[in-house]
Formats: structure tokens, sequence, C-alpha cells
């Protein structure tokens, strides 16, 4: 029977360790996303951006612990809260950026917007509207690793929200009844739009989710890039050795609304602030890069400029590349045949 | 130089909104993430975080203000090092306005490759090889096994497809040639193996998905529509989906409202779709195959009645019907029939009748929905100067009403009389089985239609 794991303390009863580079590297890659969402609603502000704009400021810990352990030939499938796992998985910020603002260089040539790019290249499929549809086809991205025997292993994420979708079961069904390699990684951002998990969920200990399919469940804390990361290496490992799906539950926060036009009426100001200066990610790896003597207050400002600009280029990128043109309206319907 | 803070949109139709609270004054210093302002916009009154750091240096929008229009510059904040009076000698330059909405001329007609484009003939090699006598299900059940010999990336999954033989046995013996893992018994779950086969797809196999009948790929639609069609267009060609989504469409016999219905024009209705409708066991092996082979999502529509007829059927393993081509089964010179699938033989049957009566009944198969061959249909009009659709789904929105639309808009000039469409009652498919022969097209419903549009 599978065991589903409530992980109250870090990792295994111990604080996961990583090096000074590993550090380094889970703040540059964290702070890269939460700059580039900043700047996102900066831009949506500015009306370069328009329609749908979901920003994935205060969950970074999550994708980039996950990504640091992902192998070349894995993928990856997310909904709509979509910036973030683009930018872990190596996609171009200045692509993401022009696809936000509709433009020709963007990673969809500008027809697909916040919530709709692909990269082959990468892994990442998506990018995806319709609350829970990821799953099932994320399942299906674990059924072509298993057919192509290619060693490779899906993550597919969803939100506290998706998992009361029906079709996330049967997809968990069929995940564990032919033992295909994926994780299924449940963002517990605790607000599905407005509707709290409580207000939403029967069962709120989404790690169990899995139970009546034998899939294992870890709970997780999603706010510790270092425990992110232990978590995701032994659910990869597991699915490598071809022992089935395993869900990892994520207990994260989104700082902003659920998307830019939400006031977040439906949570108070302090619960935002509380976690914002208590757990958030990017200050706790921060802080264990200057407590550790790893890095200095001058170092690491010098590292945040450097993603300034990177952000920063992106941005003029995604104003100066030209709107798509006109005869694209009528391309990549279908492919020749 | 001073950053200029501008009023924000913070909605997708924001246009404009009130400052109603400035939550910083000048001389404040300001973190990026701060709440800034306070923003009431039509639905709601929303924070506005800082984006830069520095000081507050100048507010030039008092709190209070109504209707302040997006882009407006509110504030100007300092940067490190700079005095206030850089920001009292500021003169703005604006910021860059959002991009005009591309001027809306309208795409030229002549551009659009999809299923309204002008006529064009579609070129079919006419076969002439060696034939057997085979059924539909025959035909079917060929055409996979020659396309799973063909290339291993090809795999069938489905209810009952693989130990059970195929429920209607259309995959019969498959299991047996090529094992579990390219026939895939899946549980009872429309949206979820849908989901896992066009995913699959995305991974470089080319799935065939089963639906036991199209009234339980319902469930699936979403996906079909959502994942399969649109991901192609939305990826900006980044990621095709080479799937074929098969099974019964339409009426059967007594099997009531829930198993009885036409989905054709459902399909057909999409970009980013094939749909064709085989009648015949030519076009079940010739449109099958193709289907497989297409880089594209297809949709096979196929009829439960029609598996069991025999037809004369090409050998050749290399036979292949192109899509947007349709057939002309039968040829005549005073009234163009036109169906798909089932109604095909009907139209057939009526236009023998129709013959006794002196009048020649031309009858065009559709073989193809999406794209469809609207060439074939406007020559024959050219030459009979009538058209009667026949179908057995309902007449709102459907085929029927998309030729007629067609040919007024290719061919009006043509018509001596109105396009008139024979097809399904508007009713659910009752089961008594005198109201269900009621609520499908009938023979001599063709035949008076033949007759009206003659005017005999």
């Amino acid at each position: 029977m599978a065991t589903q794991t409530k992980r109250t303390t870090r990792g295994k009863n111990k604080k996961p360790e990583a090096t000074p580079e590993e550090l380094l590297q889970f703040y540059k890659d964290m702070l890269l996303i939460r700059r580039f969402e900043e700047k996102a609603g900066q831009l949506y502000g500015m009306g370069l951006i328009g329609g749908f704009c979901h920003l994935y400021i205060g969950q970074e810990a999550v994708v980039v612990g996950i990504q640091s352990i992902a192998n070349p030939q894995d993928t990856l499938i997310t909904s709509y809260r979509d910036h973030g796992h683009m930018l872990a998985c190596g996609m171009n910020p200045d692509g993401v950026m022009a696809e936000l603002t509709g433009r020709e260089g963007g990673y969809s040539k500008g027809k697909g917007g916040s919530m709709h790019m692909f990269s082959h290249e990468k892994g990442f499929y998506g990018g995806h509207g319709i609350v829970g549809a990821q799953v099932p086809l994320g399942t299906g991205l674990a059924f072509g690793h298993k057919y192509n025997e290619d060693g490779g292993v899906n993550f597919a994420y969803m939100g506290d929200g998706a998992v009361n979708q029906g079709q996330v079961y049967e997809a968990f069904n069929m995940a564990a009844l032919w033992k295909l390699p994926i994780v299924y990684v449940i963002e517990n951002n605790q607000y599905g739009m407005g509707t709290s998990l409580e207000r939403a969920s029967s069962n709120t200990n989404l790690y169990e989710r899995g139970a009546a399919h034998g899939i294992p469940g870890i709970q997780v804390n999603g706010m510790s890039v270092l425990e992110v990361r232990e978590a995701a290496k032994e659910a990869a490992e597991k699915c490598r050795a071809g022992d089935g799906p395993i869900i990892l539950e994520m207990k994260t926060y989104r700082y902003r609304g659920h998307s830019m036009s939400d006031p977040a009426k439906y949570r108070p100001k302090e619960e935002v602030q509380k976690v914002r200066s208590e757990s958030d990610p990017i200050d706790y790896v921060r802080s264990l890069l200057i407590d550790g003597g790893h890095a200095d207050e001058a170092a690491l400002k010098e590292l945040d400029k450097e993603i300034k600009a990177v952000v920063t280029k992106s941005a003029e990128f995604a104003q100066t590349s030209p709107e798509p043109a006109e005869s694209e309206l009528w391309t990549d319907v279908l492919v020749d045949a | 130089m001073p950053i200029e803070i501008l009023m924000p949109a913070l909605s997708p139709t924001m246009e404009e909104g009130n400052l109603s609270k400035w939550c910083k004054a000048e001389g404040d210093k300001v973190e990026s993430g701060d709440v800034i302002a306070e923003i009431e916009t039509d639905k709601a009154t929303m924070e506005v975080e800082a984006v830069d750091e520095g000081v507050l240096g100048k507010i030039l929008v008092a709190e209070g203000t109504e209707g302040v229009k997006v882009n407006e510059l509110i504030a100007l904040l300092l940067e490190d090092g700079e005095d206030a009076s850089a920001a009292e000698n500021y003169s703005a330059g604006g910021a860059a306005p959002a991009p005009a909405a591309a001027e809306s001329a309208p795409a030229e007609a002549s551009d659009a490759p999809t299923a309204t484009a002008a006529p064009v003939a579609v070129q079919e090699d006419a076969y002439d090889g060696p034939t057997e006598n085979i059924t539909v299900r025959q035909a079917l059940n060929t055409a996979l096994f020659e396309e799973f010999r063909r290339d291993d990336k090809v795999l069938l999954m489905g209810e009952e497809v693989a130990e059970y033989q195929g429920a209607y046995k259309i995959s019969q013996g498959l299991l047996d040639e090529f094992g579990a893992k390219r026939v895939v018994d899946t549980p009872i779950t429309e949206i979820g193996f849908t989901g896992v086969g066009i995913g699959a797809a995305w991974s470089g196999l080319k799935p065939i998905v089963e639906y036991m009948t199209f009234n339980f790929a319902m469930q699936a639609i979403d996906h079909i529509i959502n994942s399969a069609a649109k991901s192609l267009y939305m990826s900006g060609g980044e990621i095709s989906c080479p799937i074929v989504f098969r099974g019964c469409n339409g009426a059967a016999s007594r099997v009531a409202a829930q198993h009885s219905q036409c989905y054709a024009s459902w399909y057909a209705h999409c970009p980013g779709l094939k749909v064709v409708a085989p009648f015949s066991a030519e076009d079940a092996k010739g449109l099958l195959k193709a289907a497989i082979r297409d880089p594209n999502p297809v949709i096979v529509l196929e009829n439960e009645v029609l598996y069991g007829k025999k037809f004369d059927c090409p050998t050749d393993e290399d036979f292949v019907i192109p899509f947007g081509k349709a057939k002309v089964e039968r040829s005549g010179a005073d009234v163009t029939l036109v169906g798909y699938s089932i109604s095909v033989g009907w139209a057939l049957e009526a236009a023998e009748k129709l013959a006794e009566e002196g009048i020649s009944a031309e009858v065009i198969n559709l073989r193809s929905l999406r794209p469809l061959d609207t060439h074939t249909i406007i020559e024959s009009v050219k030459k009979t100067n009538r058209l009667v659709t026949v179908e057995e789904g309902w007449a709102y929105a459907n085929i029927g009403s998309e030729i007629a639309a067609q040919v007024m808009e290719h061919a009006f000039d043509y018509l001596d009389a109105p396009v008139t469409r024979v097809c399904g009652k508007d009713v659910p498919m009752p089961y008594a089985a005198n109201l269900e022969k009621l609520a499908l097209p009938t023979i001599a419903d063709i035949v008076a239609a033949a007759k009206a549009v003659s005017y005999k």
C-alpha cells in the first residue's frame, strides 16, 4: 500500500544541504522569475500586455527546486500560471516576454499569449487554460516516455483548484494502472482564484488525493527550495525505477491576486504580509548565503543588477519586436500533409 | 533621470480609474513590492505595488482624483543619489503608448486556406488496381493492420480494443500481432484517455483513439477541440498533434436518444481539425489510412449500420483517399443529391426510384466534411441546377446548411430552385420503432425533395 507522508520537518528529519554554488544558482533562478513577473505586472499596467496574466510571485521555490533535478529528456506541463516554469526550463526570457506583449518574437509568434507557450527543445508542453486539462495531457507525455523508452519523466503541475476536476482522477488511475513515469506536482497556494482550499475541498490534505489509486504522496514545504529539491529527487528516482506515479503537494503561497484584475479581497493583507516577511523563498536562500558566509550584500546586489538587466532587456525586446504580420492570421492552423 | 510611475491598467478592459489613495508620501523610500497607492477600477479597489526602488520624488496626481487615464504620469521616483530637484525639473516625455490595434483591414479571402475557401479542384489518381469484395468492418481492420506494420509509432487505444477484440470487432486480431504495448485497453474514461492520447501524440507517437461511439466523445470534446485542434496555432507552429479520433457516429438502431446522434457539424465547425465520414469499404480503408498518415488531428466518423455492408475495395497497401475530394457515385443530369456516410446509400436508392420516374439524379459522396469539396458540388450544380442535401443529423446548422451557403456564394446564378435539406427531425431520437423511423430521413423524403426542386 502506498504511503502518504506529511513532512512537517525538513527532509527526512534533517536539514537538506546544498553547496554554496547550488545555493547561488537557486537564488539566481528564483530572483529571475520574481523580477520577470514584477516587470510583466508593470507592462500589464501600461497596457502592453493584454487579457489574462497570472503571476507566479511567491511560488518560485517550487519550480526551481524541481527543475534543478530534472534531466534533459524530461518534460513539463502546467496550467496558465506558467511564466516561472518556462524560465526554469531554460526558455529565453525575451521570447516569453514578447509572447506576453503579443509580438512576432514571442515563443508562439504572438498567437498564444501568457497562457500558451511551448518548447520541444526544453520539454515544455504548455501553458493550458482549461483547469485540470494539463493532467491527462502530461500523463500522455509520460505514456510517450515509457513507449519510447527514453528514461524521461513528466512533471505535471496543477493547482489546489484543479485537484477537484474529475479528469485528474481519470489520469491518476491510468498512470497508476500502467506505471507511468510521472510526478504530479500540486502547487497548493491555498486559493483557487478567490476560494480558499477549505471552502473547496472536503479533504485538504492534497497529498492524499492519490490514495484510492495507490499513488504515494508527500507534503512538502514549497517555500524551501532545498526541501522541494529533496522531495523531487526522491520522486523522480521512483519514476525512473519504473515504480509509477507519485504526488508531491507543495505548500506554497501566491503574493499577487489570481490574475492582474483580482483585488484579493478574500484574504486579509496581514496573511500575505506574514508569508512575505516570514517565509519568502528568496529571502530564505539569501539568508543561507549571507549567514553561511558564502556571499556578501555587495555580491548579491551585483547579482540583482545582472538579473534586472536581463529582465529589462526582455521588456525592451517585447516592446520593439513587431506585431505579427497579418498573414500570420492564416498560418499554423494545420500542418501541410 | 527620475523613473516615471504611470497610471496602471488593472483589468483587461480598464481605460481609466480613480486614484483613491497614496500609501507613500513625497520623500518616502520605496522598495520594489511596496504598496504605493490604491486605485479604484470599475470592478474593485486594487493596490499598486512599486516595481522599482527609490524615493518618491513628486506626486503629480493627487489622491481623490477621478477618471485618471491609463498610462497617465502620476508620480516620479528618484533613483539612488538623485536630488529632489530632478523631479521638479522633469518634463514628461510620456510613456510609449500601447500599440494601437492592428488596422482592421479584412484579410484577403485568398489567404484563407480553410474550409470556407473558394472552390478549388483536388486531384485524385483514379484507382484501377485489383479489388476484393469486403465489408466496411474488414476494410477498417485491414487499414489498421497495414498502418501498424508500416509505422511502429502507430498505436490504438480505447475501450475493449485489445483483449475483447473491439466492441465492433474493428480491431480484431490486432493485439495478437502487435501486443499490448500498441493495442491499449483503457478504462471507461473518455476525457482521461483522450488527453493521454493527445499528450502521447505530442511526444512523437501516432495514436488512434477509438470511441465506442462518438456519443461518449462528448465527455472528451474539450480535449479534442481545446488541446488537439488548437495546439498548433496557439504554439505558433511548435507543437503538432498527429492523432486520429474514430468510432461510430449517428443513429444505430433502437438505442434511443443518448446513443443516436450525428456529430458531423460539431467537429466540422472547428478549424484545426480534419473530418471525414466514409460510406463504402473503399472510403473506409482509404480515408482511415490517410487519417493515420496525416500530421493533424483527424476525426473519422464511422457508422455502425454500414460496418456489415460489402463493397469492392482496393487491395493496394498504398491506396489512400485524399482529404477534400468528394466522389461522384452516380452521374446524372437533372438534380444533384449530396450525402455522406450512411446517407450516400439512401441517396443512391432514391436515385434509382427517381430514374424510374424519368429524373436523372447525380449522387455525390462527400467523403470529407472538412475540408469540404465545394468544387465538385458546384460543378455538379452548374450541370443540374438543382441541389438536395441528405443527412441524418438535425437541420439546424448542419452540413447541408454549410453546403447551401457555399452554393449561394459561388453558384447562385446556376440555381433554378432553392437548395433543399433532407435531414433528421428536430427532436432527440425516440426509442419506439415507429417514432424512430419517423425521426430519420426516408428514401421517400429524398425522392419528394428531388421532385420538388425539379418542379415535378
